[in-house]
């Protein structure tokens, strides 16, 4: 048998044909609870439930924004939390038209005999707790695997069991009615060029469209997450319509046509760099046969956390900054953002942290 | 490195986008000397050279027929033929707007310790010899591994060492200025459904690309030419409808965009079978990012051959046949194909031959 034909295989069609929507794409609210904390304490808001709590009521109510997005990432806590008036978030989502999406990877750990590189948990158990997700309103979900560029970095083992574990997660995940977003980050942390990072990108997409071959998943009902390709951290950057070009053709060479949509990351760019190197993208004559998307946490909630500072009377004015990403970024799904036009205090800077650890 | 970018990358990616002209296809006319004498023996013409270049000249010089085709097939004899005034094939085709183009594989062999499973031989001084084609005026080559379906076949081993092939030969062709048509085929043969024929061709397919991507070719510098996805040739037959719904449907879950086009191998279809298929495909409205075209041989001589009978007074008549295939196969690649319009004797025979050996 070559691909899961089981009893939710239409419905994975749809919901990842959904997310595909031309002008929508996803929030990644789905920091965990040590990786929102560093985002509090940035704005010096303590890290306890209702503080992690009203962020994403913050951002889930925020008006004007659900129609930009097709599906919400949030971390198991999240999924089963209310707003302040108790109605569920996934209600909120769903009223919304938003699909809810579910981390269920468990964070990294080193593959041995290697220099410092890692294999991603979250296997065991996870037939059930999709089943329970599923049960609890997600209808797809996320599982981030990392690997990183250097003199002998991807190693064939590290791409060899990344790809093999996103498969693994992948298949399961249809069989229980989740829509996978296979995540195959490649860090941009480095001094190498946009061609380096081009071929490693090229060799990792072919290992993980093999492996997800080789353990029959349904390629229509999944969704593709990667970095675009970029020169590393340490080197000169280049023009958004250059990422643009190296990031198309890295897809055209590796990924079928079957899959639906891309949603990319964003790593450690800025808000507006993310938004306009998407919308080059867009933009881009050449055979582009899936939706070119996002699916960005950073890249959408910096100038929002910097607005909001933990304060209620900041609340209106950190939605607006919200507001503002999500309608830029649904802009550059369609080729048509204008660039630079209402920059929010820190949609410019930088959000890259070196080794960068979710 | 991930892919091929030595000097001819330029030619190549030029010369396989001729290929896929709309309109237009190959006709492969490289039948080995003892394969094309058991055609020659169908119609009582002794197998010498001069039959042999006869029969080609026939071909090559029918007037109208170039215009629809883009390639021209050799094996290596007729590589270096001329027509009977002394003008050489290859200038004809040239003249033409026609690539030509050899076969450089050297027949299969069998695999130890299968059920008679083989692979193909050939690498050996290959790239000299590639080398050698390209001064006489060939621009493209090709390849044919060769995979069966049975209880127990495909195996993983005729699976890889076919793929490696295949992937081995394409990067030497490239490196020497060929663009390399890449032919997995899965025989016919055999009783099982249209949907074992799917899984085999999307399994067969999807290692066929992670070879060449972990051997650096240049996707937009080759070319597919694959089996549809048909019942075996002991099942019922299905409407060309489904064969291309099914065929469409593997090539978008294995094959990636930038791959220019798909030249199908007819195997053993009649020639208005093949025909009324390729233009189904073609008339199919879902992602198709490539040209689907012809590679044909039998499903473009075989009325021809009949018409000729190896008689010089029959040579018009021949040749107004083999002008109305090339003419039906071009609307087919434009979806055009109205049907049936020019049935000579023999279109509709089946070309199955049971464990065909070229």
């Amino acid at each position: 048998m070559s691909c899961f034909k089981g009893k939710y295989a239409d419905e994975l069609i749809a919901n990842a044909a959904y997310i595909a929507t031309p002008g929508k794409g996803i929030l990644a609210a789905d920091e965990s609870t040590g990786t929102i904390g560093k985002r509090l304490a940035s704005i010096n808001v303590e890290n306890v439930e209702t503080n992690r709590r009203g962020l994403r009521e913050l951002l889930f109510t925020a008006p004007g924004v659900l129609q930009y997005l097709s599906g919400v990432i949030l971390f198991e806590e999240t999924l089963y939390q209310k707003t302040a008036a108790g109605k569920p978030f996934v209600d909120v989502l769903k009223e919304g038209g938003v699909l809810p999406g579910i981390k269920v990877d468990k964070g990294t750990v080193e593959l041995a005999g290697t220099n410092g590189e890692t294999t991603t948990q979250g296997l065991d158990g996870l037939a059930q707790r999709c089943q329970q997700y599923y049960n609890a309103g997600a209808r797809f979900a996320k599982w981030r695997a990392v690997l990183k560029i250097g003199p002998n970095e991807p190693s064939q083992l590290s791409i060899n069991e990344n790809a093999n574990g996103l498969a693994r997660y992948a298949i399961i995940c249809q069989e229980n009615g989740l829509v996978p977003i296979v995540e195959p980050e490649i860090l941009v942390d480095g001094s190498h060029d946009i061609k380096k990072c081009a071929d490693v990108t090229e060799r990792v997409l072919a290992a993980v469209y093999k492996a997800l071959n080789d353990h029959h998943v349904l390629l229509e009902g999944t969704l593709l997450k990667p970095n675009m390709v970029t020169p590393g951290s340490d080197s000169p950057k280049v023009a958004p319509e250059v990422i643009a070009e190296h990031t198309v053709r890295a897809l055209q060479r590796t990924m079928p046509p079957a899959v639906p949509a891309v949603v990319f990351l964003s790593g450690g760019q800025s808000e507006e760099e993310a938004t306009l190197n998407l919308n080059a993208m867009n933009k881009l004559k050449t055979k582009k046969p899936w939706t070119l998307s996002f699916s960005f946490g950073r890249a959408l909630q910096q100038s929002t956390l910097k607005a909001w500072a933990g304060k209620d009377e900041n609340i209106k004015k950190a939605q607006d900054a919200l507001l503002t990403r999500c309608k830029a970024n649904s802009e550059a799904t369609l080729g048509t953002y204008q660039g630079g036009g209402a920059l929010s205090e820190g949609a410019a800077e930088s959000l890259h942290v070196k080794d960068y650890k979710y």
